[in-house]
């Protein structure tokens, strides 16, 4: 009896120390992310109080008016952002999900020469880092004239996702059995029809979530964009934030809230396609 | 329905050649089984016959058409894969549709297969399912039933049976020779299991390292082996070998024992042969079936014992090789009891030493 119960008391604990753990770790990620759109609701006086005002006091709009308001108001640019970052991060990751999924198809499905290097090629250029390549970029643009443009930062972001979304997809397409595309073709397709018909819609959960990585790697880009774009013709909503520094002050509440509108459509999207992310793929047709 | 031949047909990769020129000629409405360990390459003969594998060399025809670089949808084939590869982002419905609606067929027609199909493989209550909510069996119901909505001239199967328990295994290939009755269609069906082979084929070939062993039907096959390969690959358990040598009009085992020739032979003295007889030609003197004229005695120590009802698989030693026998009507029996068993000689077979090839009676 005794030892059954210490088993008993023993589960309890671990699941007390589970939850805790959890809530904790929780805790760490979501604060700051709270903190922002707390800090775009109050005024400056409480934002910069110390010790810090953990519940607010007065709630308003200040901010989101003053970040809409005319220039010399505090206003800034801000729908101007939000399109450049809309146009640059949607055809980039467009972009990059074709050419992923073509390269990606390609590593899992056929043989060619120096697959391997190629695939090794690829992966390296992860390892450099993207603000490594800001200055050679900067002048590589600069003398091609392509410097501020929405086309200058699509061609970056779409080099900085494809091979990621190649090695991404490559794995998802690695998991559809190649006897479906056979059972297509047998079935009267052609090699592009069972592609489309077969292939496709059964990794399609895992092209979204690559879909999903490129546009969020995109969106939230920084040091690149901050060297690449000069103004408001293709300035992006990360380094829109910088508007709020001047020389001697930092607007801490327009910063949260043109960050708390850079966050919504991140959010929403993943939430729309939540659904694929978690489902992954599913293998009913085979037996495995 | 059409005729299907293979002609000297080869398939290489790289340098490597695993199909060595096999000719074959399967008739109008025929079931072919292909059967052999794996590796030997038949599922790559069939993927030939289905356009997924390129043809290295030779000739491969359907219905009197040269196929060889047409590509799987102009063949008008259909093939039931091992895993089923059924699609699984659709209905079963929509499976078994998917064919006819690629050929862009109207919709009341592919309503109209699918139900038929439906009903010929008991999968009406399941059409609105899809394939992750189906047991294995239902799968394989699919799997054919999407072979069949649209009526091919030949179907291919890659051991379709492989993934399923031993009861369902038994009960679908039931439902396979039924369908083959129905739809007189022409059927090439691989396998590795020649209980398999034999219980569905009209005829079967059996393959070993991309040649082809024999070919005939299971009767054939099972009774005039044309050499010890096929001699032990069909029939279960395989049949017993054990190397003798011709003396004095007689055959002698390593050990001595002298047995009779078996009616029909006439071998040089002293020629090494195999001897070959299955289990059911060696029983127990009482427990036997009704035999022939010729007959042999030998007296075996038995081993281990596997009762399977009617019968009770008996494994001894004689001259040095197992030697596994049935006992009709069985007693228990002892290990470690000393029996005298009686050789069906009318049915016992003699291979060449040397090349395993059956020597003529």
């Amino acid at each position: 009896m005794a030892t059954n119960m210490n088993h008993r008391i023993r589960r309890h604990s671990l699941k007390g120390l589970h939850f805790f753990g959890l809530f904790s770790a929780m805790m760490v990620l979501c604060v700051p992310g709270l903190w922002i759109v707390l800090n775009s609701f109050r005024p400056t006086v409480e934002i910069m109080a110390k010790p810090p005002v953990w519940i607010p006091n007065e709630l308003n709009l200040d901010h989101y008016r003053a970040m809409f308001g005319g220039i010399g108001e505090g206003g800034v640019p801000v729908l101007t952002y939000f399109t450049n970052s809309l146009i640059i991060s949607v055809t980039s990751t467009v972009i990059a999900i074709l050419i992923g999924m073509a390269g990606g198809y390609a590593f899992a499905r056929y043989k060619f020469k120096f697959k391997g290097g190629v695939f090794v090629a690829l992966m390296v250029t992860r390892a450099v880092p993207g603000v490594a390549l800001s200055l050679p970029l900067f002048i590589i643009f600069a003398r091609v004239g392509i410097i501020d443009t929405h086309l200058g930062m699509v061609m970056a972001y779409v080099a900085l996702n494809v091979p990621f979304t190649i090695w991404l997809i490559d794995g998802f397409f690695r998991q559809v059995p190649p006897e479906l595309a056979e059972a297509a073709e047998i079935d009267g397709c052609t090699r592009w029809q069972a592609f489309w018909r077969v292939e496709f819609p059964v990794a399609r959960s895992g092209i979204a979530s690559a879909g999903i990585f490129a546009f969020l790697t995109s969106w939230n880009e920084y040091a690149l964009a901050s060297q690449l774009t000069r103004s408001t013709t293709s300035k992006t909503m990360p380094v829109g934030l910088l508007d709020f520094t001047s020389e001697f002050t930092l607007n801490w509440g327009g910063m949260c809230a043109l960050a708390v509108l850079m966050i919504i459509p991140a959010l929403i999207l993943t939430f729309l396609v939540q659904k694929h992310l978690i489902a992954g793929l599913t293998f009913g047709g085979v037996k495995g | 329905m059409a005729n299907v031949t293979l002609r000297n047909v080869v398939k290489k990769y790289g340098v490597l050649e695993v199909v060595h020129s096999i000719n074959l000629e399967i008739a109008d409405s025929e079931f072919v089984v292909l059967v052999g360990p794996s590796g030997c390459g038949k599922s790559t003969t069939l993927r030939m016959v289905a356009g997924l594998e390129a043809i290295s060399g030779g000739e491969v025809q359907i219905g009197g058409r040269v196929v060889n670089d047409l590509p799987p949808r102009e063949r008008n084939i259909s093939m039931v894969f091992q895993n089923y590869a059924l699609y699984p982002h659709m209905t079963v419905r929509e499976n078994l549709g998917f064919s006819l609606k690629v050929a862009k067929q109207a919709q009341p027609v592919i309503d109209d297969a699918v139900d038929k199909a439906a009903e010929i493989l008991s999968l009406t209550p399941l059409l609105d399912r899809k394939p992750g909510a189906l047991s294995g069996g239902q799968r394989q119901r699919v799997a054919m039933g999407r072979a069949i909505v649209r009526h091919p001239e030949v179907f291919l199967f890659d051991e379709p049976l492989s993934n399923l328990d031993a009861k369902l295994r038994t009960q679908m290939r039931v439902e396979i020779k039924k369908l083959h009755q129905k739809l007189k269609s022409t059927i090439i069906y691989v396998t590795h299991d020649q209980v398999e082979a034999m219980t569905l084929a009209d005829r079967i070939v059996i393959m070993r390292d991309g040649h082809i062993e024999q070919v005939g039907t299971p009767l054939e096959v099972f009774e005039n082996p044309l050499n010890t390969f096929v001699a032990t690959f069909i029939g279960s358990p395989p049949m017993n070998l054990l190397d003798a040598v011709v003396k004095d009009g007689k055959l002698a085992f390593s050990d001595g024992t002298l047995i009779a020739m078996p009616p029909g032979y006439s071998l040089a003295e002293g020629q090494p042969v195999t001897f070959g007889v299955r289990a059911d030609n060696i029983m127990p003197v009482g427990h036997a079936l009704p035999h022939g004229e010729h007959m042999a005695e030998v007296e075996m120590e038995v081993n281990l014992t596997e009762p399977l009802g009617t019968e009770t698989l008996l494994f001894s030693v004689l001259a040095g090789k197992e030697v596994q026998a049935k006992m009709f009507n069985p007693r228990p029996v002892q290990t470690g009891e000393r029996m005298t068993f009686q050789i069906m000689l009318d049915k016992c077979h003699l291979f060449d030493a040397e090349t395993g090839a059956a020597l003529k009676r």
